[in-house]
């Protein structure tokens, strides 16, 4: 385990039992010996298609599953001894934004929505005030404090749930596709909390379907049937074209045939913005 | 269907002084209202409740047609609560005879008594849903069931499911419209035929519907838990419930009412 690592899995495997219509339940491996280790303060996106193990992985870095053999550190914790004596100790350090707008916000108004984790980890009331107002000025939400989240927008309720988790002032915010059920513009709105996040220090995860995304990222970690196919830094995600790695980036593809027709574009030009900003140059 | 549009509960949006009130004052104050209409026994007593009421309506500035609405969907029973008490009460003397069949004037007294009750009920709890966020309501009925959580009420798993269902009443109409749709693209026909073809063509809505509340509440459970949810123990809260002046003057003038109503009871004047 390095120094610095905040999450750190070590020959973590996964497995439950699925009920096929009649026949007898199958073991199912969801996580197939995984090992890595998360540093503090990165960047990482994990891709891969439905079924990959990629949720389930998320889930196991705040003790929602518990593997079934191995060990997932989490700050210098081991994830089965937190969920026996206090996992909300845990959850606390490690947040999560999940896929679903809707189905993750608890109460009727906004502002108490955003109240409800650092409720639950017992912050004084005055102390409350000051986070939820933080939170919800962060995320740019504030104006909307006292509304009903079925009067907004889907990419506003994924800011009042993300408004929700930072309030509890994690050190890692772990993403479970925030922005699969969201519109172009509600999903610029969210990557840029993200990114606003990373770049106060927080470690963050991402787990995406979107390339573009990931491409953002430091660290990509590809996952492929329980087991991680590749884990590298985008550019070279993007190089290794055997992995069949889903869609690469339209950046990607064009700064490879810019180079093609002999442009020196610099290896690691993976988003829009930074090729651009050397086009432009 | 105008999901959106649809308000919770029937909170009528103000700034009165009875909408300042303390919800737990006004949760206590309603219910004591409500006792006291059973306290009565005369109708010059209840002259009292309606003044009472009155100035309530009017402080608070609801609009008298709001308050009549709640009267609408049990007015019916009020009827027919009045019908039973003219045609089976015997007693007192007869005012109308259609041959056998007679009704005294204790009858007429007494519908009318009952009836008078049970509408002032029924405006004295709607002023308190009235005027006060369902959400404060919740949290109103979690402090004063809290004492109770001692001897084994779950008072704050009760006020936390109550907060879930008003949460979601919006999200699972947009879900009973979007199957609505779905179905009804696939040859669903929810408008024509009789009471039983009409109730057989809601099965393929109930069916999902019911499914999807579930993947709902597991998506939801899972999210509370990974935001540290574990029960009411240790738990603080944002906005914290504090008694002011106003709500020191509702509980003396509560008070008062009520001793007058009781009082009521034991000085006779008697007028009918």
């Amino acid at each position: 385990m390095a120094e610095d690592a905040i999450i750190s899995f070590k020959n973590v495997s996964f497995s439950y039992l699925q009920e096929e219509d009649g026949s007898a339940p199958v073991e199912k491996l969801a996580l197939d010996d995984v090992s890595f280790d998360i540093q503090r303060g990165s960047f990482v996106a994990i891709v891969g298609s439905n079924g990959s193990g990629k949720s389930t992985l998320a889930k196991h870095m705040n003790a929602l599953l518990l593997p079934t053999s191995g060990s997932v550190i989490v700050e210098g914790i081991d994830t089965i001894t937190a969920s026996d004596e206090a996992p909300w100790e845990l959850r606390k350090k490690i947040g999560m934004v999940f896929q679903n707008p809707d189905n993750q916000l608890v109460s009727s108004i906004v502002e108490d929505d955003v109240a409800f984790g650092p409720e639950n980890i017992g912050m004084p009331p005055e102390e409350i005030r000051k986070r939820v107002d933080e939170s919800l000025k962060m995320v740019d939400m504030y104006e909307h404090r006292r509304k009903g989240p079925h009067l907004l927008s889907g990419g506003q309720k994924q800011r009042v749930a993300i408004a929700g988790v930072i309030a509890m002032d994690p050190d890692c915010v772990v993403f479970d596709e925030p922005t699969a059920m969201l519109d172009p513009r509600g999903r610029r709105e969210i990557m840029a909390i993200i990114r606003k996040l990373h770049d106060q220090g927080d470690t963050v995860i991402l787990i995406t379907h979107f390339m573009e995304e990931a491409a953002e990222a430091d660290r990509i970690i590809v996952m492929d049937q329980g087991k991680i196919a590749a884990d590298a830094a985008p550019a070279e995600i993007f190089s290794k074209e055997d992995l069949g790695v889903l869609n690469v980036p339209f950046a990607v593809k064009l700064s490879a045939a810019l180079r093609k027709a002999g442009f020196d574009i610099p290896a690691g030009t993976v988003t829009e913005e930074k090729l651009a900003e050397f086009l432009c140059r | 269907m105008a999901v959106r549009d649809i308000t919770l509960g029937q909170y009528f949006p103000g700034d009165s002084c009875i909408h300042r009130l303390d919800p737990r004052v006004k949760i206590v104050c309603a219910l004591v209202y409500l006792v006291s209409l059973f306290v009565v026994r005369s109708f010059w007593v209840f002259g009292l409740c309606i003044l009472f009421l009155a100035a309530v309506i009017i402080l608070s500035g609801v609009p008298f047609r709001f308050i009549s609405k709640g009267l609408k969907p049990v007015i019916f029973l009020i009827i027919i609560t009045m019908l039973i008490n003219v045609l089976f009460i015997r007693t007192g003397d007869p005012v109308l005879t259609i041959g056998k069949f007679y009704i005294t004037n204790e009858g007429i007294y007494r519908a009318l008594f009952m009836g008078l009750r049970l509408v002032l009920l029924i405006f004295g709890s709607s002023m308190l849903t009235l005027t006060t966020k369902p959400i404060e309501l919740t949290d109103g009925m979690e402090k004063l069931l809290s004492p109770l959580s001692k001897i084994g009420l779950p008072a704050h798993e009760l006020a936390m499911m109550m907060t879930i269902a008003l949460r979601f009443i919006p999200t699972l109409l947009d879900e009973t419209d979007k199957i609505m749709k779905a179905q009804t693209a696939r040859g669903a026909d929810f408008e024509n035929g009789n009471l039983k073809e009409k109730a057989k063509a809601l099965i393929p809505l109930l069916v999902p519907l019911f499914v999807s509340a579930f993947r709902i509440a597991g998506d939801l459970a899972m999210a509370m838990e990974a935001r540290c949810y574990h029960g009411g123990k240790g738990r603080t809260r944002l906005h914290q419930m504090k008694l002011g002046r106003v709500d020191a003057v509702a509980a003396i003038v509560m008070v008062v009412y009520l001793g007058c109503v009781i009082a009521s009871r034991y000085i006779n004047i008697n007028i009918f």
